[in-house]
């Protein structure tokens, strides 16, 4: 099989510091990943090429990068399956993190966000006679998560990093729901409202990337939004994207369907001035070309048995609780 | 070729020029729709992180809807299409469906787990087919030049979307760009975040993302975007000149909904699919067309 490895490159130590692409062509077998491709480039055809691996078998997550732009473990991922009809695959190295030469970045930044949200036991309490005891079904739900190997493909494709490097990132916070949803653990409430502030698991845009992203299934999105879930359960509910949410079922309960222009103040407050000042030029410019919702909101037909799915899911919610 | 209809609420809220351009285009396309009135929002992925089951009942309560109609369901919109397709894929669980169809049961419905959701966009590449929307472009759109931007529910996670029996859908607005004659750019934005979900939250975080993925595109050559998704049209629209002040940099990018570009192709006039109704004028995109303002 021919391919050709289009590999973004980059080198500090040449006067020039900006990246530039090289082209690798190569005839392999079918069933070459593509971190063997990127090993026979180094071994055979251009030995300056770098590039971080270990294992070869998704276990140890050195490998990961960005393969046609979107981030993957090179040793998981076949050529076969990425080349275009022309044979090409283009390679970078993973994104949001800085790099340090060709494809190899420097992982710092990502072990500070892991670092940030104290990876470790905390139980509370007297400490057992021997071991702690945990019914296997109350850490089932916790398997998933621990099959993380911190390779920093969710890092490398998370939209919102991207635009701020002060969010805690997607698998700092699956590593946080890891410590949360752990029964032997007793800061939770603690632990919530750290990860409750700015840069934590309101930050995220829920663009799914993340999920798409991790080679492990740890899915770290849908655990930020249990994190989400859990943190408004032991009363963190004053925040702008507790209110959102909040507001958002009361609405849909009441009508049906959405009441964007009621959304609005109740997510910010009401009161909350300065914030809905700051919105009046948009509404305005709506306003302006009627690019706007209804000003009188109606129920959909049948609401009454919104309403009433509303009500009974909620009482068995309680019931349960 | 019927479907149940099922709009959202922004396309009737805040981008009231979604909804009557898409019932022009599926008119024109002999699409025939029969608009489940009585159906909820699906949650939006908002609702479901307070209340993951109270989305689930809702959403089957649209399915079991459909079902009864025994049509398709067809949305406009990225983020119902997403959150329904994760609604159905965890409803294939029968126990778990079992216990949501105990909650739809006082009001006569049952979900069985055979309805089908498929956004406009699917429709058209996959039962309309690209060979015959070309082939009824009245005014190719000749030297457009167009960037996709799906909006991340149509596109991941592709586990529940069905790309694996359906791989086109990952191309499917460039299949379509081009069945109407105009130029699909491709650029690294376009399957990225808008950044609506965390406007309220993050007003800065998400205006810049409005700003990089327009500026990406217009710095790849686009006269304008096209999305499947109003959410994204309410942020790269609404909130493009916040970012532009942000990134001190004129961007003037117009954001076009699918059906709007479907329409202009299919000659149906400028009002009827108002594209008067935009923050971003497209004045100018109607002008390079030369379709009558």
């Amino acid at each position: 099989m021919d391919v050709t490895i289009e590999v973004k490159r980059f080198n500090p130590e040449e006067s020039e510091s900006s990246s530039y692409n090289q082209n690798y062509s190569l005839d392999v077998p079918e069933h070459f990943t593509v971190l063997d491709g990127l090993i026979k480039v180094r071994e055979e055809v251009d030995e300056s090429l770098a590039l971080r691996c270990s294992c070869r078998a998704a276990i140890c997550g050195s490998c990961a990068m960005r393969v046609n732009g979107h981030a993957a473990l090179a040793c998981k991922t076949k050529l076969a399956s990425v080349v275009d009809e022309n044979g090409s695959v283009q390679v970078e190295p993973a994104g949001n993190l800085p790099v340090v030469k060709d494809l190899v970045v420097d992982m710092n930044p990502f072990w500070d966000r892991v670092r940030a949200v104290e990876p470790w036991l905390q139980p509370t309490g007297p400490e057992p006679v021997a071991e702690y005891l945990v019914p296997n079904e109350d850490m089932q739900h916790l398997t998933g998560v621990m099959g993380c190997i911190m390779c920093g493909a969710c890092v490398s494709d998370c939209t919102v990093l991207e635009v701020d490097k002060n969010f805690l990132g997607p698998a700092a916070l699956a590593k946080a729901y890891r410590f949360v949803g752990d029964p032997r653990d007793g800061t939770d409430k603690e632990r919530l409202g750290k990860y409750n502030e700015y840069g934590g698991i309101w930050d995220c845009t829920r663009c799914y990337e993340c999920v798409q992203a991790c080679p492990k299934g740890v899915a770290p999105m849908e655990r930020i939004m249990v994190l989400r879930e859990r943190a408004m359960d032991v009363g963190y509910q004053n925040t702008i994207g507790a209110r959102h949410t909040k507001a958002f079922e009361k609405l849909v309960a009441h009508s049906g369907w959405l009441d964007e222009l009621r959304l609005v103040p109740m997510t910010v407050g009401f009161f909350n001035i300065p914030k809905l000042l700051g919105m009046l030029p948009v509404a305005i410019r709506a306003g302006y070309r009627r690019k706007v919702p209804p000003l009188f909101h109606h129920s959909i037909p049948g609401v009454e048995n919104v309403r009433r799915i509303y009500r009974k899911v909620t009482s068995m919610q309680k019931n349960e609780k | 070729m019927k479907y149940a209809f099922f709009p959202g609420c922004v396309s009737r809220g805040g981008c009231p020029e979604l909804y009557p351009s898409a019932i022009a285009v599926a008119e024109k396309l002999g699409i025939e729709l029969e608009e489940m009135v009585g159906a909820s929002c699906t949650g939006a992925g908002v609702l479901q992180e307070s209340n993951p089951f109270l989305g689930d009942c809702l959403n089957a309560r649209t399915f079991a809807m459909a079902e009864k109609m025994d049509l398709p369901i067809m949305t406009i919109c990225s983020t119902c299409q997403g959150v329904m397709s994760q609604a159905h894929k965890k409803l294939e669980d029968l126990q778990y469906r079992a216990q949501v169809n105990e909650v739809l049961a006082e009001e006569g419905l049952e979900y069985t787990g055979s309805v089908v959701v498929k956004h406009l966009l699917w429709i058209l590449v996959e039962d309309i087919g690209i060979d015959a929307l070309r082939s009824m472009v009245q005014q190719p759109l000749t030297g457009f030049r167009v960037a996709p931007f799906y909006g991340c529910y149509i596109i991941r996670p592709t586990g529940v979307l069905g790309f694996d029996e359906h791989p086109e859908r990952e191309k499917s607005l460039e299949l379509i760009i081009e069945a109407l004659g105009a130029e699909a750019i491709d650029f690294p934005g376009k399957s990225r975040c808008c950044g609506f979900p965390i406007l309220t939250i993050n007003e800065r975080n998400s205006v810049a993302m409005v700003a990089k993925h327009t500026l990406d595109a217009k710095d790849h050559g686009a006269d304008a975007m096209v999305t499947p998704c109003p959410l994204c049209h309410l942020n790269l629209d609404g909130y493009q000149p916040k970012a532009a002040s942000q990134v001190q940099r004129q961007i003037d990018m117009p954001i076009i909904h699918l059906p709007q570009l479907v329409g202009m192709a299919l000659g149906i006039p400028s009002v009827g699919l108002r594209l008067g109704k935009h923050i971003i004028s497209t004045y100018d995109v109607l002008m390079k067309l030369g379709i009558r303002v």
